[in-house]
C-alpha cells in the first residue's frame, strides 16, 4: 500500500526538465565529494568569503538551491547575517542549529514567503525572488508555525493546495487520496483539520507541501509532535522521493535523526552557516551532536542550580 | 500582590509602544481625548455644584450609572475586555485567588479608560463642594461605585464567558447586542421630540437611585439633603453588590484557573470535498470555493453574514416606516462589500498557503470576490426588494437596486486594494470571544476610514441618480442609475481587482509577516 505512494510522487507532473539521474544517484549515495567543493563559509571563518568560487567550475545541473550572500533583519535584530549555502539536487540536506538560529527566516527567504533584505536565492538555476512563480512551482514546503486553512477537512485541504498549484481534478483527487493513505490519515479525511491533533495537523501539511510533486522539498522542523510509527512512514517517503531525483531539505533539532536521514548537512547559528557539506565531513569522525556542540558552543557545567536537590529545609 | 500586577500592566503598556510608533500615537491621541473629556467632566461638576440640590443629583446619578453600565455591558457587546493581563496566564502560578482578584481589579484601571473612569468617579464628589459631609459622602461612594463598575463587569464576562465560548450562543448575542443598538434610534429620537428640562430625566434617576447602577453616586445627595437613612441605604446596596460581584469573579476565576475555556470543537464531518468539488478546477475557483466554505464556517463571517438582515429592521425603526427604509439595500451593500477588506486578516498565517503556492495576485482578489458575491449579492438584491415594496415604492426599484449594485461592486474594488496594502489584527478563530485584539493600530483605523470615504465617492453617480430619481418619481432616471450602477461599478470592481492584485503580487510576503506576528 505504501510502496504505491512514492512513485507517484516522483517529480514528473508539472516539469519535465529531466532530473539528472547520475549526480542524483551519486548525491543520494552517501559522501561522494561534491562537484563544487565544499561550499561557502564551511570554516565559519568568514561567512562572505568568495561565493563565484562555489559554482565557478559549475556541474552540468545548477544546485537544486543556492543562496548566496542572504541577509535579514527584524528591527535592529540581525537575524540572518550573510549565509551561503549549496543544496546539491537529489540530496537530502539537514539544517541544523540551536533555538533563534534563523533557521526558520533562511527557509522563509529561500522558499518565497519572507523578503530577503539582500542576497540571492537560485532554486534550480533560478532566482526566485526575480520570478517568484516559476521558481514556487518547483518547491513544496512545510512551514514551522504556522496556521492553515483549518475549517477545511484533511481532503478538502489538500485538494485545495492541489487546485492553488494548478493541478487538474482527476490528478488532484487521486494524489489526496495516496497522500491520506500514506500519512494514515484516511479515518480522519473528512474531519476539520481544526480538530486534529498536532501530529495529524504535521501530516496534512506535509501532504500539502507534496501534492504538486516538487522537486525540491523545504520542511521546518517536520518530525515534531509526529509519533514515532508516522515518523518512520514520512522517513521511508521522504527517503524513496530522494532516491527518485528529489531533493529535501529539513531543519531540525534532533541531531541524532539528522545524521541518519541526511547526506548533507548545515550548521547554522547567530545567522551565519558555521560548517556545511556531507554529514561525514560536518562530524568528521565525531557524533554529529558532539560536534554540533563543538561549533556552537554554550554548554553550562552541570553544577548549577544545586537548591534544586535541596528536596527539604 | 496588587502593586506587582500594576507594575506588570503598566510594563506590558511600556513594552506595547516599544512595538510600533504608531501604537504610540495612537496612545497619545486616546490619552489626549481622555484628558480633554475629564477636565470636561470636572468642570462640568463643579459647575453643577453651584446649583441646586436636585439638578445636583439628576448629573451625578446620570453620570454614574452611565459609568456603571459602560464597564458591565460594552465588553459584552462590542470591545470585550482588555486582554493584558488575562487571568489563564496565572494559572501555573500559585497566587491565592483573593489576591489575584484584587490585583487584576486595580490593574484594569491602568490604562485611558480605567484612568478616566477614575477621574470621573472621583470628580462626581466634586458637585457637593458646598456641603463638606456630603461631599465625603460622595467620595466614598464614588470610590464604591467605581469599585462597583470595574469588579462587576469583569465578574460579568468571566460567568459568561464559557457560555459564550459556545459559536451558537456567541451568535445569539450579537443578535441581542444589535437589538440593543437598534432600541438606541426610538429612544433618542424620542428624546429629540420632547424638549429636554430638568424634570425629564427624575423619573429615570429615581429608578437608577434603587439600583446599582445609581445607587452609589445618589447617597452623596441625600447626605447633602439630610436624608441619612436613604443614603446610608444606597451605600449599603453598593456595598453589597460589590461584595457580590467579588464573591462572583472568585467563583468564575476559579474554574478558569482549573478548567480554561477552550472552544467547543463541532467535530464538524463534511460529505465528501464539498463545495471545492464543484467549482472548475483552477486556482481562481479553488479560492472561490475554499472562501465560500468559511463563509459558512468561520464564526466570523457567519455573524457578519447574520447582522445584515438586521439592517432594514434598523431602518425601519430609525426612520419610522418612512423613506429611510430605502437606504437597507445601499447599506447592506456596503456592509457586506466592505467586510472583503478583512479578508487576509482572517485567514492569518493560513495565507502562506497562497503565497507559497504562487498565487496571481488578480487571483486571490477574484476568488474573494466571487465567493462574497456568492452570497451578498441575492442578499443585497432581497433586501433591496423587500425595503421597495414594504415602502411601497416599487417604482423605485430600478434606481435602488442600480445604487445598490454600484456600491456593492465599487466597495469589492476598494477592498480588494485596501486589504492587499493594510492587514489588521483580529479575532482568531476560537479564541474567547470577550478578549480585544491588542495592536489595532492608528494606521489600521485610518485606512479603514480612507477606504470607506473613497468607495463612497466613487459610488456617488449612481447613488445620486437613484437619489434624485426616487425623489422625482422619474422611471427613466431610474433605469438610468441600474446602468450607471451595474457599469461604473464593473469598472471600479475591474481598476480594484487589477490594482490590488499588482500590489498583492508585490507585498503578499510582507503581508505574511505582518498576519504571523499579530497571532
Amino acid at each position: 500500500m505504501l510502496a504505491r505512494v512514492p512513485d507517484d510522487l516522483t517529480p514528473d507532473l508539472p516539469n519535465p526538465h529531466a532530473v539528472p539521474p547520475p549526480e542524483a544517484a551519486a548525491a543520494a549515495g552517501g559522501p561522494v565529494s561534491e562537484p563544487a567543493g565544499v561550499p561557502a563559509g564551511a570554516t565559519g571563518a568568514a561567512p562572505t568569503s568568495p561565493a563565484p568560487a562555489t559554482d565557478a567550475p559549475a556541474s552540468p545541473a545548477p544546485p537544486a538551491l543556492e543562496l548566496r550572500g542572504l541577509w535579514r533583519r527584524f528591527g535592529e535584530k540581525v537575524a540572518v547575517a550573510g549565509i551561503d549555502l549549496v543544496v546539491p539536487a537529489g540530496s537530502f540536506y539537514g539544517l541544523v542549529g540551536p533555538n533563534g538560529a534563523g533557521k526558520t527566516t533562511t527557509l522563509s527567504m529561500a522558499t518565497g514567503l519572507l523578503t530577503p533584505d539582500a542576497g540571492t536565492v537560485l532554486v534550480h538555476g533560478r532566482d526566485l525572488w526575480a520570478d517568484p512563480v516559476a521558481g514556487k512551482a518547483l518547491i513544496g514546503i512545510l512551514p514551522d508555525g504556522v496556521k492553515l486553512f483549518d475549517r477545511l477537512t484533511g481532503e478538502q485541504l489538500i485538494t485545495y493546495a492541489g487546485l492553488l498549484r494548478g493541478l487538474d481534478r482527476d490528478t488532484v483527487a487521486q494524489r489526496a487520496r495516496d497522500l491520506l493513505v500514506a500519512m494514515d490519515l484516511v479515518a480522519d479525511a473528512r474531519t476539520l483539520v481544526v480538530d486534529y491533533s498536532a501530529g495529524m495537523t504535521k501530516k496534512i501539511a506535509l501532504a500539502c507541501a507534496l501534492v504538486h510533486a516538487p522537486r525540491l522539498l523545504v520542511l521546518d522542523e517536520p518530525f515534531e509532535a509526529v509519533d514515532p510509527v508516522s515518523a518512520a512512514n514520512i522517513r521511508d517517503i521522504l527517503a524513496q522521493y530522494v532516491a527518485s531525483g528529489g531533493t529535501v531539505i529539513v531543519s531540525s533539532h534532533v541531531m541524532d535523526l539528522v545524521q541518519r536521514m541526511c547526506d548533507h548537512v548545515a550548521v547554522v547559528a547567530g545567522g551565519h552557516v558555521l560548517a556545511a557539506g556531507t554529514v561525514d565531513e560536518v562530524r568528521a569522525g565525531a557524533s554529529l551532536e558532539d560536534r554540533f556542540v563543538e561549533l556552537v558552543g554554550g554548554r553550562v557545567s552541570g553544577e548549577g542550580l544545586a537548591w534544586l536537590r535541596t528536596s527539604s529545609d | 500582590m496588587v502593586a506587582h500586577l500594576v507594575r506588570l500592566k503598566l510594563a506590558l503598556l511600556l513594552n506595547g509602544f516599544k512595538r510600533s510608533v504608531w501604537q504610540v500615537i495612537g496612545f497619545v491621541f486616546g490619552a489626549l481625548y481622555a484628558l480633554g473629556f475629564a477636565v470636561l467632566v470636572v468642570a462640568g461638576m463643579v459647575a453643577v455644584g453651584t446649583q441646586d440640590v436636585e439638578l445636583q443629583r439628576t448629573v451625578t446619578v446620570l453620570l454614574g450609572s452611565a459609568l456603571v453600565v459602560g464597564w458591565w455591558f460594552v465588553p459584552l457587546l462590542a470591545f470585550g475586555v482588555d486582554a493584558t493581563l488575562d487571568p489563564e496566564r496565572f494559572a501555573t502560578f500559585a497566587i491565592p485567588r483573593r489576591e489575584l482578584v484584587a490585583g487584576l481589579a486595580v490593574a484594569a484601571l491602568v490604562g485611558i479608560p480605567g484612568a478616566f473612569s477614575a477621574v470621573a468617579a472621583v470628580a462626581t464628589s466634586f458637585a457637593w463642594f458646598r456641603h463638606p459631609l456630603a461631599l465625603v459622602v460622595g467620595l466614598v461612594g464614588g470610590v464604591l461605585g467605581l469599585a462597583v463598575a470595574v469588579v462587576g463587569g469583569r465578574a460579568l464576562v468571566a460567568l459568561l464567558a464559557p457560555l459564550v465560548a459556545r459559536r451558537r450562543a456567541r451568535e445569539v448575542l450579537a443578535m441581542v447586542g444589535l437589538v440593543a443598538v437598534i432600541s438606541i434610534g426610538p429612544v433618542l429620537s424620542g428624546i429629540g421630540e420632547v424638549t429636554v428640562d430638568r424634570s425629564s430625566f427624575d423619573g429615570l434617576v429615581r429608578v437608577l437611585a434603587w439600583t446599582p447602577f445609581g445607587a452609589p453616586w445618589a447617597a452623596a445627595a441625600d447626605a447633602a439633603t439630610g436624608d441619612w437613612l436613604p443614603a446610608l441605604a444606597r451605600l449599603t446596596i453598593a456595598a453589597a453588590t460589590l461584595w457580590l460581584a467579588l464573591r462572583l469573579w472568585s467563583v468564575a476565576l476559579a474554574r478558569t484557573l482549573t478548567e480554561p475555556a477552550r472552544a467547543v470543537s463541532s467535530t464538524a464531518r463534511s460529505n465528501g470535498i464539498g463545495v471545492l468539488g464543484r467549482i472548475p478546477a483552477t486556482p481562481l475557483g479553488a479560492v472561490a470555493g475554499r472562501c465560500l466554505v468559511y463563509w459558512f464556517r468561520d464564526p466570523r463571517y457567519a455573524i457578519a453574514l447574520a447582522i445584515v438582515p438586521f439592517i432594514p429592521v434598523l431602518m425601519w425603526v430609525v426612520g419610522r416606516g418612512g423613506g429611510m427604509l430605502l437606504v437597507s439595500g445601499l447599506l447592506a451593500a456596503l456592509v457586506s462589500g466592505w467586510g472583503l477588506s478583512a479578508d487576509v486578516s482572517y485567514d492569518g498565517s493560513a495565507f502562506w498557503m497562497h503565497v507559497s503556492a504562487g498565487v496571481r495576485g488578480w487571483v486571490d482578489r477574484l476568488g474573494r470576490v466571487i465567493a462574497s458575491a456568492v452570497v451578498a449579492l441575492p442578499l443585497v438584491v432581497v433586501i433591496t426588494v423587500a425595503s421597495a415594496v414594504i415602502a411601497d415604492r416599487v417604482d423605485a426599484l430600478p434606481a435602488l437596486l442600480g445604487a445598490a449594485m454600484g456600491i456593492l461592486l465599487t466597495s469589492y474594488g476598494g477592498a480588494s486594494i485596501v486589504s492587499a496594502l493594510f492587514v489588521q489584527p483580529v479575532q482568531q478563530p476560537g479564541e474567547n470571544p470577550f478578549q480585544t485584539r491588542q495592536g489595532a493600530s492608528l494606521a489600521t483605523v485610518l485606512s479603514q476610514m480612507v477606504g470607506w470615504t473613497a468607495v463612497l465617492v466613487a459610488a456617488l453617480p449612481p447613488a445620486v441618480l437613484a437619489w434624485v430619481a426616487v425623489a422625482r418619481a422619474s422611471a427613466l432616471l431610474g433605469w438610468g442609475a441600474l446602468v450607471v450602477g451595474l457599469a461604473l461599478g464593473a469598472v471600479w470592481l475591474t481598476v480594484g481587482v487589477r490594482v490590488g492584485g499588482r500590489l498583492l503580487d508585490r507585498r503578499a510576503p510582507m503581508l505574511l509577516q505582518k498576519v504571523i506576528a499579530f497571532e
